[in-house]
């Protein structure tokens, strides 16, 4: 007894837990209205989640023009540049996530209310994820925007796909999480401490590393591989992806993968700095994930298994810089948080034409976007900018990316580098060819089953093309725009 | 020296006017038809005008120099800016492209290929002008590689929308091969950034393309520039497209439609020889050097390949691909020189084939048209009934055999004779060699070009096709190919027009290149 009234809280900072405070009680407002007004309140549930949302955004703005880095918990959790342009990033995502489920959910007559609550949680798990610099706290964040994930998988309640997908995608993730965990107690039995700070500052004292601390490493980076979904740990991915609701699988693809890639950066960069077997891993890793993943990719049918195929590839590219972490720090670090951000738009956008196209054709094969380009061109032209963006190829933004990408491999330099680069390049040639397929389809191939009506394009998922659109294409033309946040995070995660 | 006031601008628009066009027609509704095309036309027409005030206003005193220069930030974070400009080396390709480009729209006029509908296809020619017209005046590599790729995509969906029995295939195939070229070209630009030094041995980390020619290499080892090259021959060859690189181009050929074909001979293809001349040689000198008498070799086996390929061919459409694989080899060789001589007719050739080639697709399309095949065999009596198309017909093939006086010749002769001497550094025996080969090529060329032309025009028409009334050349024809011939007797009897143009741009490359290799 005595010991519990002996505690003394620590220090908080309120303004700069304002976003995750703003968060939590927006979903505990959409909780309240749930219970009180019940059916009534699901006409405005999703508004409100958005609206929300945008809410979160206003305490990041506030920081952010502050400028001033805030530490609590001895470090444990940090809210610096790096962590802002993530946290703006998440909410974004979620409030476009928002936008694309509203029909969805909706049609479907699944669980209105609680979707949208399991969604906010999940993204303050993520704002969480930006913010830790210590295991403890990277764990919490994780298994908080975990767990709801789990359940939105599983959604389609009457659907066995989608049951299957749920359990799949929980039991990997726990498993997963108890790798990383045993991983995490070999790293703090070795170095006595769970801030990153800590970690590395003992890993650093070693001349050269120990069989320990190897393993430990690797069974962290092995955790969060998982959660990205990199070859050989992406078992899961596609079937996951197919058999959830399409906006739960634009959600995992890109705002869960966000999370694990943050975490992943803040390890690499920070608390595993330098350590001998980052690169070699992640160059495996790296290359493992964009070959695989795209030559599996070639032979899908199932326009959301492409996607999700496509998506492993595309996190195979964003492990690339990892790979010359040590020697070119601050360009591959740019490069990720650059990645991290076009793919977002990319990815949701063409997530967002799938969910359009599909609730006209009821299908999900590729074929059900056979002469899109005849009956709704500006769906087919909006697709087409999407899959050049995935490609890289100019002037959509996800060359840019990729460019990033190379810019980082040769500022290292060496025959590794070198080769890797040459990976990249054979990879964007192959992950054409089956964006070719879609292409080809919308542009060359009769109308599916002859069906001329037009696609209804609610305004929801509308406004949800229209953002990914303007910032796939921005970010094209324009690349110091997206260019300038990745330099940010660079600045403060180094420490300079 | 950057210019100021309405200069300043005159580039860009250029550039941009057609995309702007595009733009517009996006939002207008396909019912408006007319309309529809009437801006696209315009905003052609409209680039074309700015490109003919150009013409006026270019310096011709200082052609070595960049022109109509604008230097503004763009991607400050690496470093890239928006640097244009134009010297005599970019002049000639600037207008053939602007030139093209509308020619192509009155040509397909009422003619647009099945399935139809022409805004998408005038909206995707005119995205493929701003990609072209932005190439040839780039003067910083991020902004040449975006206006590179830029080129793709409305070529894929011309291909593969508007193209023929194998479209899918060909459209393909000829994206995945560009698109590994540029993958790896791009990787060379990076390595060229960082590796490139100043004269006081300070890293230069510029993309600026005026910055990088007077570096030429310094600073490089000879071995990394080699690899570097190798990126932005591999880049550059495919694109050429030069032997072995070449076998997505009579594909690409034979299924596009009409003016799909025409652009990718008169200009896509150019993309990659001036890549070598603006780009490959000035910023790596030495390593051209070493490549050079390989490029020669490559260049000679694409004539004869190329020339074989002609013979053996049923179709007149691919029998024509394989001549620009031939043709092409004469522009690569003239390069491999890495002499003024060879690099001056290198360009005409450029401008030559862009001219010639492009209306010997124009006719193939006409005959497509009009009798639905393109089999040799089948054809016949074109001379017949089709006179005036028979005509033009002779005359394009006598124009690409290269006979004297017209644009063909100055492309090729030259560019087998600057063989005899090549440049610094470079063996004179095996240059000899490749000279001798060559010529033996432009045998061969005037061989199948005379077949083909015999076989098609000459005696009565062919059975199936002998009680069918043919049509003509039609007005909308002759407005689209005039140009193209007048060009052709033009530059054929006065060729300084264009190496009047080059010289001072393309001595200064070679130049350079001796200097370097006498500092070794």
């Amino acid at each position: 007894m005595e010991a519990l009234l002996a505690f003394t809280r620590p220090p908080l900072d309120w303004h700069a837990l304002a976003p995750e405070l703003t968060l939590l009680a927006v979903g505990t407002i959409l909780t309240m209205v749930d219970i009180i007004w019940d059916e009534k309140s699901k006409q405005v549930m999703p508004t409100l989640a958005g609206v929300g949302l945008l809410a979160v955004l206003v305490p990041i703005m506030t920081l952010a023009l502050d400028g001033t880095d805030r530490a609590m918990f001895d470090g444990a959790y940090v809210v610096d540049d790096f962590a802002l342009v993530m946290k703006a990033l998440f909410i974004i995502i979620g409030y476009v996530i928002v936008l694309m489920s509203v029909d969805y959910i909706r049609d479907g007559d699944y669980y209105e209310n609680e979707y949208y609550t399991l969604m906010l949680t999940s993204l303050l798990g993520m704002l969480m994820m930006a913010s830790s610099r210590d295991l403890i706290s990277v764990f919490v964040a994780l298994e908080l925007l975990s767990i709801p994930a789990y359940m939105m998988a599983a959604w389609r309640k009457g659907g066995r796909r989608s049951n299957e997908a749920g359990l799949k995608y929980y039991l990997m993730g726990v498993f997963a999480s108890a790798v990383m965990l045993y991983g995490m107690s070999l790293i703090y039995g070795l170095t006595g401490s769970t801030s990153f700070s800590g970690i590395a500052s003992e890993l650093a004292l070693d001349d050269s590393a120990t069989a320990l601390s190897i393993l430990g490493v690797l069974f962290v980076l092995i955790g969060f591989a998982f959660k990205v979904s990199a070859v050989p740990f992406h078992n899961w991915a596609p079937d996951t992806y197919e058999g959830a609701p399409t906006p739960v699988t634009a959600f995992l693809a890109v705002a869960s993968k966000a999370a694990g890639m943050v975490a992943l950066i803040q390890l690499v960069f920070v608390a595993f700095d330098n350590h001998e077997v980052i690169q070699p891993f992640f160059w495996l890793i790296a290359a493992l994930t964009m070959t695989i993943g795209n030559l599996i990719a070639l032979r899908q049918t199932n326009i959301v298994r492409l996607l999700a195929y496509s998506g492993i590839a595309q996190g195979g590219f964003m492990l690339v810089p990892f790979a010359v972490a040590g020697q070119a720090s601050e360009r591959a670090l740019q490069a990720i948080v650059v990645y991290l951000i076009i793919y977002a738009f990319m990815n949701l956008g063409a997530f967002s034409v799938v969910l359009a196209v599909s609730r006209k054709t009821r299908s999900g094969e590729l074929e059900s976007f056979g002469g899109l380009f005849q009956y709704a061109p500006g769906l087919a032209v909006a697709m087409t900018i999407f899959l050049a963006a995935l490609a890289g190829i100019p002037p959509a933004g996800g060359w840019f990316a990729k460019f990033g990408l190379f810019r980082a491999l040769l500022d290292a330099g060496g025959a590794w580098a070198a080769t890797l680069g040459v990976v990249v390049a054979i990879n964007t040639v192959i992950a054409f060819a089956y964006y070719a397929r879609v292409l080809g389809q919308m542009w060359f191939q009769p109308i599916h089953e002859g069906d001329e009506r037009p696609v209804k394009l609610t305004s929801a998922l509308g406004s949800a093309l229209v953002i990914a659109l303007v910032a796939t294409m921005a970010f094209g033309i324009l690349p110091g725009l997206v260019g300038h946040f990745g330099e940010v995070a660079v600045l403060s995660t180094l420490g300079f | 020296m950057e210019a100021t006031g309405f200069d300043a601008w005159v580039l860009t628009l250029a550039v941009f006017l057609p995309l702007v066009g595009a733009l517009i027609m996006m939002v207008v509704p396909k019912a408006y038809e007319l309309e529809v095309k009437l801006i696209g036309l315009g905003s052609s027409l409209a680039a074309l005008a700015v490109g003919i005030y150009i013409l006026f206003q270019f310096d011709y005193g200082s052609s070595s120099e960049l022109q109509f220069v604008v230097d503004k930030g763009w991607i400050d974070i690496i470093n890239s800016r928006y640097i244009i400009g134009l010297d005599g080396l970019s002049l000639p390709l600037l207008l053939l492209s602007l030139l093209v480009v509308p020619l192509c729209l009155v040509y397909s006029w009422n003619h647009v290929p099945s399935p139809g509908n022409p805004k998408a296809f005038f909206i995707l020619l005119l995205i493929l002008s701003t990609g072209m017209n932005g190439s040839f005046i780039s003067q910083d590599m991020i902004l040449f590689f975006v206006f590179f790729e830029i080129v793709l995509l409305p070529m894929y969906f011309l291909i593969g929308v508007w193209g023929g029995e194998e479209r899918r295939y060909a459209s393909l195939k000829f994206f995945l091969y560009t698109l590994f070229g540029s993958a790896l070209m791009i990787i060379s630009f990076l390595a060229l950034f960082f590796l490139s030094k100043d004269a006081a041995g300070n890293p230069l980390q510029t993309f600026d393309m005026r910055l990088l020619t007077d570096a030429a290499g310094s600073g490089i080892v000879k071995t990394t520039q080699v690899w570097i090259f190798a990126g932005l021959f591999i880049g550059f060859g495919i694109k050429v497209p030069m032997f072995p690189f070449h076998t997505w181009l009579p594909d690409a050929h034979t299924q596009a439609p009409t003016v799909g074909s025409v652009i990718l001979a008169a200009v896509l293809l150019k993309l990659g020889t001036y890549g070598f001349i603006r780009i490959a040689i000035p910023f790596l000198p030495e390593a051209a050097v070493a490549w050079a008498p390989w490029i020669g070799l490559l260049a000679v086996i694409g004539i004869i390949y190329g020339a074989l390929g002609c013979l053996a061919q049923k179709d007149m459409k691919r029998l024509i691909a394989f001549s620009s694989v031939a043709h092409m080899g004469f522009v690569m060789l003239g390069i491999a020189t890495l002499t003024d001589f060879g690099l001056n007719a290198a360009v005409f050739g450029m401008v030559a084939h862009g001219l010639i080639t492009g209306m010997l697709f124009f006719v193939a399309g006409s005959i497509k048209e009009r009798y639905h095949t393109l089999e040799i065999s089948r054809l016949g009596g074109l001379l017949k009934s089709v006179p005036r198309m028979g005509w033009i017909l002779g005359f394009a093939t006598m124009a690409s055999l290269g006979l004297p006086g017209l644009a063909g010749f100055w492309g090729e002769f030259p560019a087998i004779l600057s063989a005899y001497n090549p440049g610094a550094g470079l063996s004179e025996e095996l240059f000899r060699t490749y000279m001798v080969i060559a010529a033996i090529g432009t045998v061969l060329a005037a061989g199948y070009l005379l077949w083909l032309y015999q076989r098609t025009a000459f005696g009565e028409p062919t059975e199936e096709f002998a009680d069918h009334a043919i049509p003509d050349v039609s007005r909308n024809e002759w407005i689209a190919w005039v140009p193209f011939l007048i060009g052709i007797v033009l530059f054929g009897v006065w060729p300084n027009l264009i190496f009047n143009l080059t010289d001072g741009v393309v001595s200064s490359i070679t130049a350079n290149v001796e200097a370097v290799v006498a500092g070794r």
